[in-house]
């Protein structure tokens, strides 16, 4: 830029200039003072409710209760003082009423009224600044408030009270009570619920946070646009690792399903199991460790090739026995434990549940790596059949390929659309996407050449971000009421809501990151004939470890203040407590919760910006 | 031996980086390419290894088309083909030696590498390419700590680790000062003259041409207008290839 910031005043102006210049202005003053009164009227600003003396004392009540966290309680005395009284006053006379020069002590004057009458309660002895709460005990025993009194230096006070009509023949009683706090000061118990829900909330916000991290980190990647440009296929390539993903898919979990099954006909004790796991493992270890060697200078032949994919598929197979028979190991441990750990008895509930997670996640993980491996090896036999076939072949097999890879599309979209909307006409739900699909396909398989590739990982990339702005405009409360559909109230309804926005939200902005690496180390490693994961781990990776860091801490910091909105709406954590309290008017102990989140985000904060120095 | 044939680049956007270049590197060669920056020569360096996919024409090295080579097959190729680079490239917050070892990347099975395990052997190989450009010590280092000649140095070891039969190097002492210009120099030299192993180099000073190259070919505007021996630059040449208005300094 070379404008100098003071050029155009050296400029003559016209008149002319000026004059619109001035109009201009006064327009846009004019059109302000329009804005300002209309946003008056809609927000419906009234000064006047607003200085009216009964809302001002309400508001100097509020914050005063505000002000005053409940936090610390006093154990309490109370001191209870009486005085006969008689109303209306009898025909017997009355006792004289005793000074008592040793404590405390009340005298009334007069000592009987007519119903309804004023007396004054002269009180003596008190403690000075000590609040007497007076009231009148009639012979039914259900006390009546009168008003209260303080006492002034010298332990006196004396306060007119209002009686009402409550007459009888029998002796009534003026009692006075005072409360004096004695000994330590303690937690009140606002503080001890208050202290239990904030550390829900912190950890709510943590394995939100942690469970975020998982799905976000490998997602950032794919939404990376300066990753995914250069993942390329051909028309071929593509289509058959498509295709070999919903096969791979069932073979996935129908393996993982039997393999469950036949465990489960063997029942073992947990030392078994454990053994179990440790030969599954090794065994998986073993093959894996044939299967794939270390270096490999030249291309095996295809005997070889196949024999250590076989290797490979029953090491997995192998392995993933060994993860049943470790999920069994944890939850039959977890049991065990959890029954004689006691006061840490957590910990082994918290094993039993580890147990739990991975018995589900072994069928997600069987089918990721069957999906994934077919879908791979489909990949690269659709790329190698153009080296290896006639191209005229070769091209009638693209366009088959691409038009049934179009239609496996089309009909799982519409899979999605009929589950949502149960449109149920086979018409709409199979033929005409899976006609439209394969026509799109055919197109772009005529469009495309043999040596033609196609950008694929922009096409990811758009999907990919896309599906996280969507995430990311769902607002966590709304997640939230429908985790708690699913889960029930609680704390683990927030956990889940919580977890898929961060997702969305870490996911963009890590990629961000990707995007803004330098280019130069990805060109280095790429160039050394590493693969595309190989690049990613060696070039990407260590260059976005600090902003990961950063962005994880500021989100576990952003899921702490969120997990306040998301308990209003049932997710548990101290929004909770919150907004119950408010709804009870109870100001004191909600401004103990504000005060505790305010606390944690601040330590959150300052931590956050520790480990950034410790990891940048 | 490569040959380069009727090779074309025009990158998105128009801009032609190369017009019809056609040459033939006999095995061995210390070949340094010249011209004005944006002349070409990283392009050049480039389509070689297709880090930049030419737009047409053709690369072919040791019988093999480089151009027409499938991922795996141009992964293999890359594998034997270091590259040094003006910037050095190195990865900043990654260890000497995990930046030495990625070198390897090639040739090591991915699912071993992913958890940054590396065969004894290549360990033991990282080691003594360090040792042989004089920072065996620096193995632990961050990459980012270490000077910038000791930063080309590590390029250079890591270029090594392939056992390349050919080193691309482009421009890899523009970011040096001279002293550190000829001992990087040097090593390429001492490369090329004992292992055999081809190097293309593109270079800005023409002594540093004179001195190291065995043929030099120049650039101008994506087009060879020279091809031939160092020392037949004179200050005709020279002026064709850098421009009437152009003058030597060094």
């Amino acid at each position: 830029m070379d404008k100098t910031p003071n050029g155009s005043a050296k400029r003559p102006r016209s008149p002319w200039r000026r004059f619109l210049r001035s109009l201009t202005v006064g327009a846009s003053i004019v059109i302000a003072f329009v804005v300002y009164a209309y946003g008056f009227q809609v927000t419906q600003v009234d000064l006047e409710e607003a200085q009216s003396p009964r809302r001002q004392e309400q508001l100097v009540r509020i914050l005063r209760a505000l002000a005053h966290p409940d936090i610390l309680t006093f154990p309490q005395a109370e001191l209870v003082v009486e005085a006969p009284f008689y109303m209306p006053c009898p025909s017997i006379p009355l006792q004289m009423q005793e000074a008592n020069p040793r404590g405390p002590y009340i005298l009334l004057s007069p000592a009987c009224t007519e119903s309804g009458g004023r007396i004054r309660v002269d009180g003596f002895n008190f403690d000075a600044g000590t609040t007497a709460s007076i009231s009148l005990i009639p012979p039914s025993g259900v006390s009546l408030r009168l008003g209260q009194a303080t006492a002034d230096a010298a332990g006196d006070f004396s306060e007119m009270v209002q009686l009402p009509e409550r007459s009888s023949d029998e002796l009534q009683t003026i009692r006075a009570v005072v409360r004096q706090n004695t000994g330590t000061p303690r937690l009140s118990r606002t503080a001890i619920d208050t202290w239990d829900k904030i550390v829900e909330t912190v950890f709510l916000a943590f394995l939100a946070t942690t469970f975020g991290v998982l799905i976000a980190v490998p997602l950032s990647f794919m939404a990376a646009r300066n990753l995914m440009k250069g993942v390329t296929g051909t028309i071929g390539g593509i289509s058959l690792t498509f295709l070999s993903i919903i096969p791979g898919v069932w073979i996935g979990s129908t393996l993982a399903r039997y393999a469950v099954a036949a465990s489960e006909a063997v029942q073992t004790a947990p030392l078994l199991s454990l053994g179990l796991v440790g030969v599954s493992f090794a065994g998986a270890g073993i093959g894996a460790r044939w299967a794939l060697p270390p270096v490999e200078l030249a291309r095996p032949p295809l005997w070889k090739r196949l024999a250590r994919a076989g290797a490979l598929t029953l090491a997995a197979l192998v392995g993933l026995f060994g993860l049943i028979f470790l999920s069994r190991f944890l939850e039959q441990t977890g049991d065990a434990l959890a029954g004689v750990l006691g006061v840490v008895a957590f910990l082994g509930i918290f094993i039993g549940d580890l147990g739990e997670i991975l018995s589900l996640l072994i069928v997600v993980i069987a089918v990721a790596a069957t999906a994934g491996s077919l879908g791979s090896a489909a990949g690269r036999l659709g790329e190698a059949m153009h080296s290896r076939l006639k191209p005229a072949v070769a091209r009638i097999l693209d366009l088959i390929l691409g038009a049934a890879a179009g239609a496996a599309v089309g009909l799982g979209f519409m899979a999605v659309i009929d589950w949502l909307y149960e449109l149920g006409d086979p018409l709409i739900v199979y033929v005409a996407p899976a006609a439209i699909g394969a026509s799109l396909g055919l197109i772009l398989g005529v469009r495309y050449g043999r040596r033609d590739t196609i950008p694929v990982g922009l096409l990811i990339y758009n999907l990919s971000r896309t599906l996280l702005n969507v995430f990311r405009a769902i607002e966590p409360l709304i997640m939230v009421i429908v985790a708690v559909v699913w889960v029930g109230i609680g704390p683990f309804a927030g956990v889940i809501a919580l977890s898929i926005h961060t997702v969305a939200a870490l996911a963009k902005l890590y990629s961000e990151q990707v995007e803004s690496i330098l280019p130069g180390p990805l060109e280095a490693i790429a160039a050394t004939g590493a693969t595309r994961i190989q690049t990613i781990i060696y070039a990407v990776v260590p260059q976005v470890v600090p902003p990961y860091i950063s962005f994880t801490m500021y989100r576990w910091d952003i899921n702490v203040r969120f997990s306040t909105v998301i308990g209003f709406a049932g997710g548990g954590g101290i929004g909770f407590l919150l907004i119950q309290n408010i709804n009870l008017l109870n100001y004191r102990a909600a401004a103990a919760q504000m005060l505790a989140i305010a606390i944690v985000v601040t330590i959150l904060d300052y931590l956050s910006s520790y480990l950034r120095e410790k990891f940048v | 031996m490569l040959s380069v044939r009727k090779l074309h680049k025009t990158y998105e956007g128009g801009v032609q980086a190369l017009a019809d270049v056609s040459f033939d590197v006999p095995d061995g060669q210390f070949l340094a390419v010249i011209g004005l920056s944006g002349s070409g020569k990283s392009t050049l360096l480039r389509c070689i290894n297709r880090l930049v996919e030419p737009t047409s024409g053709q690369v072919v090295w040791d019988g093999v088309e480089v151009t027409a080579a499938s991922k795996e097959e141009l992964r293999r190729i890359r594998r034997r083909i270091g590259m040094v680079f003006q910037h050095f490239n190195l990865v900043h917050r990654s260890s000497v030696l995990t930046n030495v070892l990625a070198g390897r990347l090639g040739y090591v099975t991915p699912a071993w590498s992913l958890i940054n395990r590396f065969p004894k052997a290549d360990l033991e190989k990282a080691y003594r390419q360090l040792a042989r450009v004089g920072i065996a010590d620096k193995a632990n280092f961050r990459a980012d700590e270490l000077s910038g000649g000791q930063q080309q140095r590590v390029g250079v070891a890591r270029a090594l680790m392939q056992d390349p039969k050919m080193i691309l190097a482009d421009e890899p002492v523009a970011s040096l000062d001279p002293v550190l210009a000829h001992s990087i120099m040097q090593y390429l030299e001492q490369i090329n003259r004992e292992d055999g192993v081809t190097v293309i180099c593109s270079l800005h000073f023409l002594d540093l041409v004179h001195r190291y190259a065995t043929r030099a070919i120049a650039l101008n505007e994506g087009r060879m207008v020279y091809d031939g021996d160092p020392k037949g630059i004179d200050d005709v040449r020279f002026k064709e290839i850098y421009g009437q208005d152009a003058e030597r300094v060094g």
